[in-house]
């Protein structure tokens, strides 16, 4: 018992000491390279240098930084609720989805940072350009994992609803929606992290100044003025960033599936 | 529940069933035999009214036809497979049908416990099925179908998962019910010996197409008690049915 115990902190230990082992190691990699070769700061600075830019910019970044996570985060919570009524709209009527279908193709199928020029034209302001090319972005795999989860269902269990008299609400609500629960939560990890990307694309395309700038636009700054470790301190709370939505879309997967469904399942046999 | 002249045909051009004709009174416990693939399946979606005929009609007259053309609650069915819903607890499993017919889980306790201590699994209510192994999937499902109180029963195969001594128990549990309760019962499974046992009438059916081969009452007026299995009328039951299951199979060739 106590053996186990102790088995499962060491275990414990290792998934924590393993990752940040590595991140150490590479940090010093970094540093020797630079101080080897020396390679002077505006082509690549030492992490150190990285870190003082990170502290003595962090009142230019962290305003950046705010609008961006901002972006991010409300274009996936309007793809999140447009993605999923639409996608309940599109199973539940099938001459819904041949009319939607194609334009959801080519949507699909077209990289949609590629009309965010377009899209800069038409929008009233930049913020609202960017925020619908992260919303375009994180949409499609919202919408289409849930359409297939929407469709996976088992015909036994169909059958087992048509049995006892379940309407189509009943159907969609105890049925329909907690199958499609784990394909739902594949699109939204997919979205979380386009939605980011699109969000430092559309804004490197839109690339204007001004108090409401993001990152991105901070990046680009960064890089004409030739200030290389402001451009890295930028670049790492963009992976901050990255990580923080990869976590809480992995935590939340977590929390709604650990009980039953084998991908969050301990494997004990 | 009455099947007049009922033929299915799937979409792929598989007659599964012609023209059968089949009536279930009230408290009758019927076993349907019949080799592989000779729609034994099918023809109990169909008396569940899942899945539409060909041609024949099929009615319920001793219940209440909802809007969709389906008898109202009074059929359960349990699958060949436990069908459960993998995101819900032993216990809510059971509750589903109830909750479906608007039944608060509150008021629905009492028949979830009742319906799960039947098939001897009170313990696991808060389970999940995968935590469960196959035959106690099984017997979820049997507790899910009875929880309801339905009139007709429809069993497709459920215990052929079971160890022998668990299979027991619950025919003797199956039987309770059907005298207790009145309810019809119809059993599809393989065994010569289960059938035997069980039922009150025995329907033989033919493949390629599917179709009744024979149909006879058996154990009339016989008390199905321990000393039942080792009776002998039992044992000519059995013989009778062996006969009729090998002359269905034998013709299958022709
Ligand atoms: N959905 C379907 N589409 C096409 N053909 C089907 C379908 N379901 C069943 N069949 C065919 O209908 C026939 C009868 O199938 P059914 O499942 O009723 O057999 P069964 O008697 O229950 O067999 P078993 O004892 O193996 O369970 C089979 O030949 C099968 O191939
Ligand atoms: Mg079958």
């Amino acid at each position: 018992m106590e053996n186990g115990e102790r088995s499962e902190q060491l275990d414990r230990l290792i998934r924590i000491a393993i990752p940040v082992g590595v991140v150490l190691a590479l940090l010093l990699v970094w540093y020797l390279i630079v101080h080897v070769e020396n390679i002077p700061p505006y082509i690549l600075p030492d992490p150190i240098a990285v870190a003082g830019a990170l502290v003595k910019d962090w009142p230019t970044l962290w305003p950046a930084f705010l609008v961006t996570t901002k972006i991010t985060f409300m274009s996936l919570g309007l793809a999140l609720l447009g993605g999923t009524v639409f996608a309940v709209l599109l199973v539940q009527a099938r001459w819904l989805e041949l009319i939607f279908y194609p334009i959801a193709v080519v949507l699909q199928v077209t990289p949609i940072v590629a009309i965010a020029p377009l899209i800069l034209i038409y929008a009233p302001t930049t913020q609202a350009a960017l925020l619908i090319c992260a919303y375009l972005v994180a949409f499609f795999p919202i919408l289409s994992n849930l359409v297939q989860g929407l469709k996976s269902v088992d015909h036994n269990h169909l059958n087992l609803f048509e049995l006892y008299g379940a309407n189509r609400f009943q159907t969609l609500w105890h049925l329909k929606l907690p199958t499609a629960l784990p394909y739902f939560m594949t699109g939204l990890k997919i979205g979380g992290g386009l939605s980011l990307i699109a969000a430092v694309v559309a804004e490197f395309s839109a690339g204007s100044s001004g108090a409401g700038s993001g990152l991105a636009f901070r990046i680009l700054e960064a890089q004409f003025r030739l200030n290389i470790p402001r451009l890295f301190a930028a670049l790492i709370m963009l992976s901050v960033l990255g990580i923080a939505i990869f976590a809480l879309t992995s935590f939340l997967s977590w929390l709604l599936l650990h009980r039953w469904h084998e991908s969050s399942l301990k494997r004990e046999n | 529940m009455t099947m007049a002249s009922v033929s299915k045909t799937f979409s792929n051009g598989t007659a599964a069933l012609t023209d059968v004709s089949l009536t279930v009174r009230a408290g009758e416990f019927v076993s349907l035999l019949g080799p592989s693939g000779c729609g034994k399946s099918t023809a109990l979606r169909i008396m569940a009214g899942l899945g539409g005929v060909s041609s024949g009609n099929i009615d319920w007259p001793a219940s209440r036809i909802t809007s969709s053309g389906r008898p109202d609650g009074d059929i359960s069915f349990v699958f060949q497979e436990p069908t459960l819903l993998p995101w819900r607890t032993v216990a809510e499993n059971v509750y589903l049908p109830l909750q479906l017919q608007g039944i608060s889980r509150k008021a629905a306790q009492p028949r979830i416990e009742e319906a799960l201590s039947t098939v001897f699994l009170a313990d696991f209510a808060k389970a999940y099925p995968r935590e469960l192994s196959g035959g106690m999937k099984m017997r979820v499902s049997i507790a899910r179908a009875l929880a309801t109180r339905p009139k007709l029963l429809l069993m497709d195969e459920p215990f052929a998962a079971l160890d022998e001594i668990t299979r027991q128990k619950l025919n003797d549990e199956v039987l309770e019910l059907w005298k207790s309760n009145g309810l019809a019962v119809v059993f599809v499974t393989h065994s010569v010996f289960e059938s035997a046992y069980l039922s009150s009438r025995i329907v033989v059916m033919k493949a390629r197409p599917g179709r009744i081969h024979e149909d006879f009452p058996v154990n009339v007026g016989i008390e199905r008690d321990a000393d039942f299995r080792t009776s002998e009328s039992y044992r000519l039951t059995c013989e009778r049915v062996s006969h009729s299951l090998g002359a269905a199979m034998g013709g299958e060739g022709h």
